[in-house]
């Protein structure tokens, strides 16, 4: 469903042009999680950003491809591209807490979103939104709350509901639980896979955490100062990694861990 | 706390002045520009503010005066803040070239002494007082522009953003619906303490001549014809000043309680 292919993204600076991302492929299968794994500044969110074509100023998509569902989204044009976000596909983000915008409420929000994709009539977008308040276990009577009345948890929650109110074919979920409580991160976790059980949605999961990527995820993507240094099915890369990043990765859990 | 009382102080005087304003035509106990007695009386009961050189009524014409200083004020303040909001806002938000000439127009218009620029706008335009609103107005928005450019470029920067960016939101709905709310609290702060600026301006204007026209009074042209009259009817000049001083003092004390209360910094 999803193909990127040899995918780059370059920020030019003043001083120089910082490779962020590069040459990148991977494959995403419809109803698949594909697991990124990557520490900080490997460039995980920016592959992130970029799948939506939403790298900002000064960062660049310098070249490769990014076909969805039979066609190259670089060679759609900007008023093309915004019918797909949050429509085909979409993403949450790793703080819900700064995730939504605090004038405004949660059902606004979550009503905005089908709005602009869906010709339906505010009653009925406001009525969709409760629906998806619901299907993300929040309490729909609160759809009037603002954000700040809202637990990290809840504004995941929230988040979820938002990217997920259009019925996207593909979800980005970038470190959608590094900001929340274990406890709370269970959840979020557990409510994702029922929903890509029940709407049959595919999902591209970055974390950098290999405990969530074990858990949620069949294959796997390592990445690396902006490279992909192993790609595989989740337990063989764990048990059997090729490569000597992941190798010192998996090493340092171990580490952790005894 | 002591920040807090002078504000409602402030909100105190103001209210009470619009009200007067608005209700001059009741309140008025002459013809603001009637010429009623053939001498010039000091403050009595028949005129409580005395009356002026041509033996007009000083009461009456504060009153429509108040009319004119804070309508100026409120309609010049309005085009500043609309005129620096959408710069502001195309700068802040979009960067790079876009950001460096509107602010390098920004640096242009700070460079202008402004009062001299209204003033010569003011002399080649027939004074009256609509223009004087949209010349303070055109002269008075860079301030505006910058601070809302500084908002938003911080919050461009939050999450929130990026995620109605990623539901599918134009550039144009990002910033009027999702970055603009967000910045209302300075904007509200500036465009307070913008008034009391217009309205300072506007009493400088028409102390030159070159603001409100006579007969129509302000209180800056009332400041105006009390000039020749300083020693032998200080009246005339005590009483325009004190209501154009209270009138700003008060917008300050507002503005710097909303700054406060909005949590706005700087």
């Amino acid at each position: 469903m999803l193909e990127v292919k040899d995918l780059s993204v370059t920020y030019f600076t003043e001083a120089e042009a910082v490779s962020a991302v590069s040459g990148v492929s991977l494959l995403v299968a419809k109803g698949e999680t594909l697991g990124v794994l990557g520490e900080s500044g490997s460039g995980k969110s920016t592959l992130a950003l970029a799948l939506m074509r939403l790298v900002g100023y000064p960062g660049k998509i310098v070249k490769g491809e990014i076909w969805f569902k039979g066609q190259d989204l670089l060679k759609l044009s900007e008023a093309e591209m915004i019918k797909i976000r949050g429509a085909r596909i979409s993403m949450i983000f790793q703080d819900p807490f700064t995730s939504l915008n605090p004038v405004y409420s949660i059902g606004d929000q979550i009503a905005e979103a089908i709005q602009l994709h869906q010709q339906v009539s505010r009653r009925e977008a406001w009525s969709r939104a409760k629906d998806m308040l619901s299907l993300v276990r929040l309490d729909s009577r609160r759809i009037s709350d603002y954000p700040h009345q809202f637990s990290g948890g809840m504004q995941q929650r929230a988040m979820i509901a938002m990217a997920l109110s259009c019925r996207p074919d593909l979800l980005i979920a970038d470190e959608p639980t590094t900001a929340l409580d274990v406890t709370i991160q269970a959840d979020i976790l557990k409510l994702l896979l029922e929903l890509q059980r029940d709407l049959g949605l595919s999902i591209i999961y970055i974390t950098h955490n290999f405990g969530i990527i074990k858990e949620v995820c069949r294959r796997v993507l390592v990445m690396y100062k902006g490279r992909v240094v192993e790609e595989g099915e989740t337990l063989k890369v764990l048990n059997d990694p090729k490569d000597n990043y992941t190798k010192s990765l998996i090493e340092s859990l171990r580490v952790l861990r005894t | 706390m002591k920040r807090n009382k002078l504000a409602i102080f402030g909100l105190l005087v103001l209210g009470s002045f619009v009200v007067l304003a608005i209700l001059a035509p009741m309140l008025a106990p002459y013809d603001p520009s009637e010429i009623i007695e053939n001498e010039t009386i000091p403050p009595s009961l028949k005129h409580l503010f005395g009356t002026d050189d041509l033996g007009r009524d000083i009461f009456s014409r504060a009153l429509y005066g108040a009319r004119i200083s804070l309508t100026v004020g409120l309609v010049a303040v309005t085009i500043a803040v609309l005129i620096g909001t959408l710069f502001g806002a195309l700068a802040g938000y979009y960067g790079g070239l876009l950001d460096s000439a509107l602010m390098r127009m920004v640096d242009v218009m700070l460079a202008f002494p402004s009062i001299f620029l209204i003033l010569a706008i003011q002399v080649m335009l027939t004074p009256n007082i609509y223009n004087v609103m949209v010349v303070i107005g055109l002269t008075s928005w860079m301030g505006v522009a910058r601070l809302v450019r500084g908002e938003f470029l911080r919050i461009r920067e939050l999450q929130y953003v990026e995620a109605a960016r990623a539901i599918g939101c134009s550039d144009l709905r990002i910033i009027f619906r999702h970055i603009l709310p967000n910045a209302t609290g300075p904007i509200i702060v500036a465009g307070t303490l913008g008034m009391a600026g217009a309205i300072l301006t506007e009493s400088a204007l028409s102390f030159l001549g070159l603001g409100v026209q006579p007969p129509m009074s302000s209180w800056g042209n009332m400041l105006m014809d009390s000039q020749a009259y300083m020693r032998d009817a200080p009246w005339m000049a005590i009483i325009p000043g004190i209501l154009i001083l209270f009138t700003v003092l008060s917008l300050y004390f507002v503005g710097e309680g909303l700054r406060e209360k909005l949590n706005v910094r700087g």
